[in-house]
């Protein structure tokens, strides 16, 4: 039996390029498809990615009660200052390691079009770069406290327009010097402006109030604790989250969104391509009735048949699937776009990501395809009447 | 039509060929259908939005507040008929996944500023007269399943309240639109209540945008620069244009996300119409024998042309049709994402577009091998085997 699979399957596979016009519908048909499938998904998974890079377990979001995003959230100077006091969270040489910021939109130009866009500006505090140690300074140097100095995310540097070292931006009253670029392992902080908070607040007239304290925890362990204490706080009404988990929540919107149009589009496509393998299928099949017809009359079994047939339909299909897959990786993989964040509705800059479990699912999605397209050719081909076919012109 | 017989004699010949190829037409106008929808929803409804209406925000970005103080100053200027403003809310009802967009605005000037709000006039009378009142969009009252009466708990993140109690709304209208492409899930409710709470705060008498009618569109940016020069060099510095202005830069801000999915999903579908088409047209070509022997028996080459013309029409309209009404109907569903697309509709423009390219599928998938088949000299083709 096995060796009746082995000599059918040898024939049907080295008989494919007689096929070359139909093989290669098939082939096309289902790359189109994992093209598609890939790409669409690369954009989740480079957004996920951004966002993901940006949560450091061991660092923690405090604001106030009710509020799901910076954005809507308000602390003042004072609540500010017993949130960084509070025990549990990292000390170094000049206080705690926490830093109190303020989160506002700006209109800048993007890049690519010359358009408004909402640009987040971020005052933070002068220690930062030790509350966020991924973070670090590639050109120029960091703002100097107290001034009108701003230093530019990496990816917003490029997504926005006139944001290179030396120049000087306006928004509103006040105006900026960018004196330098940071990056943060692309993360979602490089499509950022930061400033020195102390300068942010009287420039947007916040008074002395915050938005947020982003704090770095002595231990991952120590969360429930910190928690526990500034809830226990009679003076504070806040909420203290960890920051992957306030990253994942922010993206839901816009990740759910692209994952929804990804498999749907990608879904129904994918019926298209079962349709087309198929036709492939059948022509393959009704193109050697006579052959396959006068091996049952040798003695072949039908099973060896439905597997040749499957196996080829298998084939084409891994054929199709790797040609797509290498096509959206090179197309895509690393396309630095931006888009609007829907939960913070400011500009986010991210990177595609085409990453191999992304092909490993797609070539699984092409297989199932194929062995879909090939089920009822394979069929056909074994119920043969031997009489009849071998009677086909 | 006597011939139709033989048409579908010939469809059915090989029965599963002609399924599949039917099938993937359908599939290919499926798809057309919801990208279509898609790709409205990403534009940010900037094909209704009006043209005489002009949008004013704080120059530095739409945060920012704008002093309620302009609305006085702003009178004045020529060529205006109309000034409303709103502030965005941003409560949440019940969790945050539920979102849609919550408003405070000034109930009359900003009905007579959206006049393709349709609200039946008792409604609207006791809406202005309910401090407390709200009026929702027909699509949000459906998804949550409100009625007119209903009380309805939202939760500040902006505003908040001194306990950390919810708003209370009382719904007193439900608007809904003649105009294809309306935004139906939006929540109004009055500025002078939100106003009130904040009295003596920071907030108070703060607005977040102004709408502006004006009486000549032709005249919407010459009025935007008197508008904006009137608080140059004040503290809230202003950045007015027409709102198809700030629609179409909102969906630039989307990015080319949105058209980089509609471009590789179009060509795709371009794909799928190609392959059906071949596939429509070889299964014509495998029979020019039998065309010859049509035109032995007496058929015109005019006749015999039509008579493939209407196979190949009559399959692509069959699997285009039903994609086509199939995607109507699932767009008329609404909002598949929960809010955040909410105007999801067909544009007619669309539809008329793919039932364009329905026909032109058919006739190309037959006018090809039917030509050829005619050109042939009977003799030669009856040969062929």
């Amino acid at each position: 039996m096995l060796s009746q699979i082995v000599a059918v399957t040898g024939v049907n596979l080295k008989s494919i390029r007689e096929r070359a016009g139909s093989s290669a519908v098939a082939i096309i048909g289902i790359a189109g498809v994992v093209v598609v499938f890939v790409s669409v998904l690369s954009i989740a998974e480079g957004f996920r990615a951004a966002m993901a890079k940006a949560g450091d377990p061991q660092r923690i979001i405090v604001m106030r009660t009710g509020s799901d995003t910076e954005m809507t959230s308000g602390l003042s100077g004072e609540d500010a200052r017993l949130i960084m006091d509070t025990p549990g969270i990292l000390k170094g040489s000049n206080g705690p390691l926490a830093s109190a910021e303020l989160f506002v939109i700006v209109n800048h130009p993007l890049a690519r079009s010359g358009t408004d866009a909402n640009v987040p500006l971020r005052g933070v505090s002068p220690n930062v770069l030790q509350v966020r140690p991924e973070v670090k300074i590639v050109e120029g140097r960091m703002f100097e406290t107290g001034r009108n100095e701003i230093v530019v995310g990496r990816a917003a540097s490029r997504q926005f327009a006139n944001l290179s070292v030396g120049n000087t931006v306006r928004w509103g009253e006040n105006s900026w010097q960018v004196v330098g670029i940071f990056d943060a392992n692309g993360s979602i902080a490089e499509s950022e402006l930061w400033c020195d908070a102390r300068v942010l607040q009287p420039a947007y007239r916040r008074g002395n109030s915050y938005q947020s304290v982003y704090a770095r925890l002595e231990s991952i362990d120590s969360f429930q604790s910190v928690k526990d204490a500034m809830t226990a706080d009679q003076r504070l009404r806040v909420t203290v989250i960890r920051e992957p988990e306030y990253y994942a929540e922010q993206s839901r919107v816009l990740q759910s969104l692209v994952r929804y149009v990804g498999f749907a589009i990608a879904g129904l496509m994918g019926v298209g391509a079962v349709f087309g393998a198929v036709n492939t299928m059948y022509n393959a099949v009704a193109s050697r009735t006579r052959e396959i017809a006068t091996l049952r009359a040798l003695g072949f079994k039908g099973l060896p048949v439905v597997i040749s047939v499957l196996t080829e339909a298998v084939v084409l299909s891994l054929i199709g699937g790797a040609i797509g897959g290498l096509l959206a990786y090179a197309a895509f993989d690393g396309y630095q776009t931006a888009t609007m964040n829907w939960q913070s509705f400011s500009q986010v800059a991210f990177a595609f990501a085409v990453t191999p479990a992304l092909l490993a699912q797609a070539m699984i999605y092409a297989t199932i395809i194929g062995l879909l397209g090939g089920l009822l050719p394979a069929w056909k081909a074994a119920r043969m009447p031997v009489v009849t076919a071998l009677r086909e012109l | 039509m006597k011939y139709l017989p033989l048409i579908v004699r010939n469809l059915l010949r090989r029965k599963i060929r002609t399924l599949f190829t039917t099938a993937s037409i359908f599939i290919a106008f499926l798809l057309f259908g919801v990208l279509m929808a898609l790709k409205a929803a990403f534009s940010m409804g900037v094909e209704v939005a009006g043209a005489d209406r002009l949008m004013m925000i704080h120059r530095v970005s739409f945060i920012q507040p704008l002093p309620k103080s302009y609305l006085e100053r702003m009178r004045p200027v020529e060529g205006i008929t109309l000034i409303s403003h709103a502030n965005w809310f941003g409560g949440i009802y019940q969790d945050p996944s539920n979102f849609f967009a919550n408003m405070a605005v000034d109930p009359e000037t900003w009905l007579s500023m959206y006049s393709e709000y349709v609200v039946p006039d008792e409604q609207k009378r006791a809406w202005f007269a309910d401090r407390t009142g709200a009026i929702v969009g027909a699509d949000l009252a459906k998804r949550f399943g409100w009625k007119v009466g209903d009380r309805v708990p939202l939760k500040g993140t902006i505003y908040q309240k001194p306990d950390g109690s919810p708003w209370e709304f009382t719904i007193d209208g439900i608007y809904d639109s003649p105009v294809k492409g309306t935004d139906k899930t939006q929540f109004f409710f009055h500025y002078d209540f939100l106003n009130e709470s904040v009295r003596g705060t920071f907030m108070a008498d703060q607005v977040g945008w102004y709408l502006i009618k004006v009486a000549n569109p032709a005249e919407a940016d010459g009025v935007a620069k008197r508008l904006d020069s009137l608080f140059a060099n004040s503290p809230a510095e202003t950045k007015t244009a027409t709102e198809k202005v700030f629609a179409s830069d909102f969906a630039k801000q989307v990015g080319d996300i949105g058209a980089i999915v509609t471009a590789i999903a179009a060509v795709v579908i371009l794909f799928i119409l190609f392959v059906a088409g071949n596939a429509m047209a070889q299964s014509i070509r495998e029979r020019t024998n039998e065309l010859a022997i049509l035109k032995t028996l007496g058929f015109t080459d005019g006749k015999v042309l039509a008579m493939v013309l209407l196979e190949s029409s009559l399959v692509a309209v069959i699997g285009g049709g039903f994609g086509l009404l199939l995607a109507s109907l699932i767009i008329a569903q609404g909002d598949p994402t929960g809010g955040f697309l909410p105007i999801f509709h067909f544009p007619p423009r669309d539809l008329v577009l793919g039932v364009a390219l329905v026909l032109v599928l058919g006739v190309l998938a037959g006018l090809v091998p039917g030509l050829q088949a005619g050109r042939l000299k009977i003799v030669d083709a009856l040969r062929r085997s």
